[in-house]
């Protein structure tokens, strides 16, 4: 059961009615009736139902409820995927410089100078790792990247009057938001499947494509955590066919400074700064999905982009525009540490990709044989296994909250049955990866009754999933 | 696993049963043990139209969210809204009660399996 002393009550419910953290100075400007200066839609009706709490107790609900997360900065977090990387401290500072971040969006351009500098040197960064010249810093997330690299596509084809082009191939081993960026910009969303190798069928992609294919979203390293080895056959295909070959760049740890993008054939691509240039993510918090694209989709970048006159930068509005995809000038926060992390690592990022790629084929050679590894070569930066014949990867995951781990990835990619996607990152030591392996190669191991009863030490037992995904209550 | 022997199947792990032209439609007892518990059924509406192969809904587990394929073209007559409240019908009884849909057709596809021809192909994906 969950108690009140697991999970913790409610601030509301620790209150008591007229309760303050807080006293405010006596009034010395003149009281202004609300309802002369608001219109009456913009009034309650009723108070807020604030919490009324005194700021100790205030302070120990949120210390105490932010003990029970579970974080990179308190432990390993393999998350395949998702890049749980450390996220560097100096980012921080340089987000914290009160000319950063005190600095308004509307503030005139003369006034921002030194914001629009890191975004003009940071397209160029972007622009130098992935070979390709237009870079957009707008969009919020990889999945809006992602749609907004699709609608300059969309776009590019209305403008050159080009009517036919409905279909957006995508593998099944892409991440599962391409299908659905697809959709959202109107294109039907096709599937192709995998060869032995985990990577795109080319005989199957070659007999997909025709006069109505846009585009082909491919994920690389895909989701198997295999690189695709046939990147410039597959843009060939693409190409004779008069379409686009678009790339899901969330997977960049495992290519910056070894494989550009546009050598390749990738026409267009987005990033995850939040991922690869580390930003704090996970729960929806801040991110950037920059696109880069080739000259000849340029034009149709979102508005505005960062150009330099002079010795002054100012936001310019591509000149075919699909328009803003965000307010103001995309997430700042995320644009500076990129920059700053850049910055710190300069020509070292290839460094970075292979410490990535080095520590997840550490934990592939550890774990195979104790665990089953369907596609058992050099991976990329993650590593896809399935557990021990007849044991669950749920279990696996679960009993690993008990050695004090943050679980992997569990079922997906879809393609592997029981996959568990590990994702050990750049950032963590030789002494750390073999204490998560020892754990995993004990819970391969460890009999199926005290898996099934794991997690024992986490702030809740096992929870029913199926159960809160059949009875929803949600409530915001 | 059970395999009715009278319905036919297909490779994405549907099952059909014809009579005269209406085709009820579900998942194999198969495919549900691999999704696990099904939570989420998203059904199509009466009057929809289906050519053979086309997704007409989805399946969500507690693993994944999977298409469903249309064995047969046709329209839909009537769809297992009971399966929207209950959607553990389809764990409990993929052949029965967790039926998805029945379409009106207007003929068969060369591409159905025999409950033998099916059970190869469960045994060459594992």
């Amino acid at each position: 059961m969950l108690s009140e002393k697991t999970l913790g009550s409610l601030i509301r419910d620790k209150g008591r009615p007229g309760r303050r953290g807080f006293t405010l100075p006596k009034n010395d400007v003149e009281n202004l009736d609300l309802e002369k200066i608001l219109p009456k839609k913009a009034l309650r009706e009723e108070k807020p139902e604030l919490a009324e709490v005194d700021e100790p107790t205030a302070v120990r609900h949120y210390t105490n409820l932010s003990r029970k997360n579970w974080g990179i900065d308190t432990n390993f977090y393999p998350l395949g995927s998702c890049t749980m990387k450390h996220n560097p401290r100096a980012n921080e500072a340089a987000a914290a410089t009160p000319g950063f971040a005190s600095l308004h969006p509307l503030q005139p351009e003369k006034q921002s100078q030194g914001a629009l500098r890191v975004m003009h040197e940071l397209q160029g960064f972007l622009s130098e790792v992935s070979g390709l010249s237009a870079v957009s810093l707008q969009p919020l997330a990889g999945a809006q990247g992602e749609l907004t690299s699709i609608l300059m596509v969309r776009k590019y084809f209305e403008d050159a009057g080009d009517t036919g082009r409905t279909t957006v191939i995508v593998p099944e081993t892409a991440h599962g938001t391409n299908p659905a960026t697809a959709t959202m910009a109107g294109f039907k969303s096709k599937e192709i499947g995998v060869d032995e190798h985990g990577g795109v069928d080319v005989e199957e992609l070659r007999e997909a494509v025709d006069e109505t294919t846009a585009a082909l979203m491919i994920t690389n390293p895909n989701t198997c955590g295999v690189y695709e080895r046939n990147i410039t056959e597959i843009a060939e295909i693409l190409h004779d066919a008069g379409a686009f070959l678009y790339m899901d760049g969330a997977n960049m740890n495992a290519n910056m400074g070894r494989m550009r993008p546009a050598k390749a054939g990738v026409d267009i691509m987005h990033y995850n700064l939040h991922k690869t240039f580390s930003t704090p993510h996970g729960g929806g918090g801040p991110g950037c999905g920059a696109i880069a694209s080739t000259e000849k989709l340029a034009p149709f970048r979102p508005d505005p982009t960062v150009e330099k006159s002079g010795d002054e930068f100012r936001f310019v509005r591509p000149e075919k525009s699909i328009g803003r995809v965000a307010g103001f000038h995309g997430n700042f926060g995320p644009i500076l540490r990129a920059w700053n992390y850049i910055k710190m690592h300069g020509p070292e990022l290839r460094d970075v990709t292979d410490m990535a790629v080095l520590n997840a084929n550490y934990v592939r050679a550890k774990l195979g044989g104790a665990y089953r590894v369907p596609y058992n070569e050099l991976c990329k930066h993650e590593v896809v296994i399935q557990p021990p014949e007849g044991k669950r990867a749920l279990d696996i995951a679960k009993g690993l909250i008990d050695h004090g781990y943050h679980p992997p990835t569990i079922y997906f990619p879809l393609v592997v049955k029981e996959a568990m996607l590990i994702e050990p990152t750049e950032s963590e030591s030789k002494e750390t990866l073999d204490d998560f392996i020892g754990a995993m190669l004990e819970l391969a191991e460890t009999s199926d009754e005290d898996l099934e009863a794991s997690p024992t030490t986490a702030p809740t037992r096992r929870l029913d999933e199926t159960r809160a995904a059949r009875q929803l209550k949600a409530r915001w | 696993m059970s395999l009715p022997q009278d319905l036919q199947y297909t490779k994405s792990h549907e099952w059909v049963r014809t009579e005269d032209d209406t085709a009820t439609i579900g998942i194999t007892d198969h495919a549900q043990d691999e999704l696990g518990d099904v939570v989420f059924v998203e059904l199509p509406s009466v009057g929809d139209t289906f050519e053979a192969g086309e997704s007409f809904g989805t399946v969500e587990s507690v693993k994944a969210v999977s298409d469903i394929y249309a064995p047969v073209a046709g329209e839909v007559v009537e769809a297992n809204s009971a399966l929207e409240d209950s959607p553990e019908k389809i764990n409990e009884d993929p052949y029965g009660e967790g039926w998805i849909v029945k379409l009106k057709t207007s003929g068969s596809s060369d591409d159905l399996l025999s409950a033998a021809e099916y059970e190869k192909v469960m045994k060459e994906g594992d």
